[in-house]
């Protein structure tokens, strides 16, 4: 194969480029492919905490009355605010959520002064969603009825984003919560 | 000659950008096909020496909750349970049940993390153990 000197060049020098390009597009796409994240370890795995937890979220009270736990809970989810996304009375579950704001003066103080010193404002959370689940389920023969009670919520920042993914656990919540229940079942709450 | 060089390159490098987005076809994840199916139901499924429908899928709520899940959907027609951890991550899982034999039930377990699914048999593996633990039952491996 005869190539002249100009074109030899010429090829050189592209492949020279090449290279380095295709070197440059090979590594940004491994950085892409090595951001994707793996789940945790822990995530699926009962953890010390879970039993704490549950007693927490649990109260046991004396009636075979299933549906009349679950009817005084939904009132009382109304109550706080929420508005029922699913129930399923056979199973004993009721899924209710509310959107709230969620601005934090402190936050947006502490926006404020890093604004002035960077000159960027940074994002602050805005809104949130709140999520609650009650369950219920008969223990033993069916005369008393356990009822758990789990709170979630996802919190937006200003530009839309999710700044917080977590569950409640701030046992006075969970307190107020079953004292009120206890009060519109007129029974009382039992601890586990 | 180094005009016709970066052109050269640009054009490269477009047609490196073609060939990377024509690999992902982001429709294919609809039916994820990639998996071997197979594989995925027998890491995802265990079955249960129970036919108590009801009480299986009340000892799931419950295994869930103590999971730190809160319930999304459940209904008891269907056999099935959505809920959704939040712990600084977003992790969802469908459990659903069903009859298998006269004898047992199938418990069928999928989870997505973020965006992507768990193919990770260990995570199935440690639901199922505490799905074992509060049925006070074996999750037999199902072939």
């Amino acid at each position: 194969m005869l190539i002249t000197d100009p074109a030899f060049k010429f090829y050189k020098c592209c492949m020279k480029k090449s290279q380095t390009i295709t070197v440059i597009v090979l590594s940004c796409s491994l950085l892409f492919f090595s951001c994707k994240k793996t789940i945790p370890k822990a995530a699926l795995q009962l953890s010390h905490e879970s039993l704490q937890q549950r007693q927490l979220q649990t109260r046991h009270f004396d009636t075979a009355d299933e549906s009349f736990l679950l009817s005084a809970s939904t009132a009382l989810i109304q109550d706080m605010g929420f508005n029922l996304d699913e129930s399923e009375t056979k199973l004993g579950v009721i899924v209710a959520s509310k959107q709230r704001d969620a601005k934090n003066a402190g936050q947006i103080v502490g926006a404020v002064f890093l604004a002035l010193l960077v000159g960027v404002i940074p994002a602050t959370d805005k809104h949130q969603t709140m999520r609650v689940a009650v369950v219920t389920r008969p223990i033993g023969n069916g005369s008393k009825h356990a009822v758990r009670v789990t709170f979630q919520r996802i919190v937006f920042n200003t530009q839309n984003q999710v700044s917080k993914l977590e569950s409640i656990d701030d046992p006075e919540i969970y307190k107020e919560f079953f004292g009120k229940l206890s009060k519109s079942v007129f029974l009382e709450a039992h601890e586990i | 000659m180094k005009k016709t060089c970066k052109i050269y390159g640009l054009v490269y490098l477009i047609c490196v950008c073609f060939l990377l987005i024509g690999c992902q076809t982001t429709k294919q994840r609809l039916l994820d096909t990639d998996q071997s199916q197979v594989e995925m139901r027998s890491i995802q499924t265990r079955a249960f020496d129970t036919t108590d429908k009801k009480t299986t899928l009340r000892t799931i709520i419950a295994t869930l909750q103590d999971l730190e899940f809160l319930v999304d959907k459940a209904d008891h027609t269907l056999g099935v349970v959505s809920a959704t951890k939040l712990k600084g991550y977003f992790l969802k899982m469908t459990v659903s049940v069903r009859q298998r034999g006269n004898t047992q039930l199938l418990v069928r377990a999928n989870a997505q993390y973020g965006i992507e699914p768990v193919t990770d048999p260990t995570p199935y593996q440690q639901f199922f153990s505490a799905l074992e633990k509060s049925m006070f039952l074996t999750a037999h491996q199902v072939d």
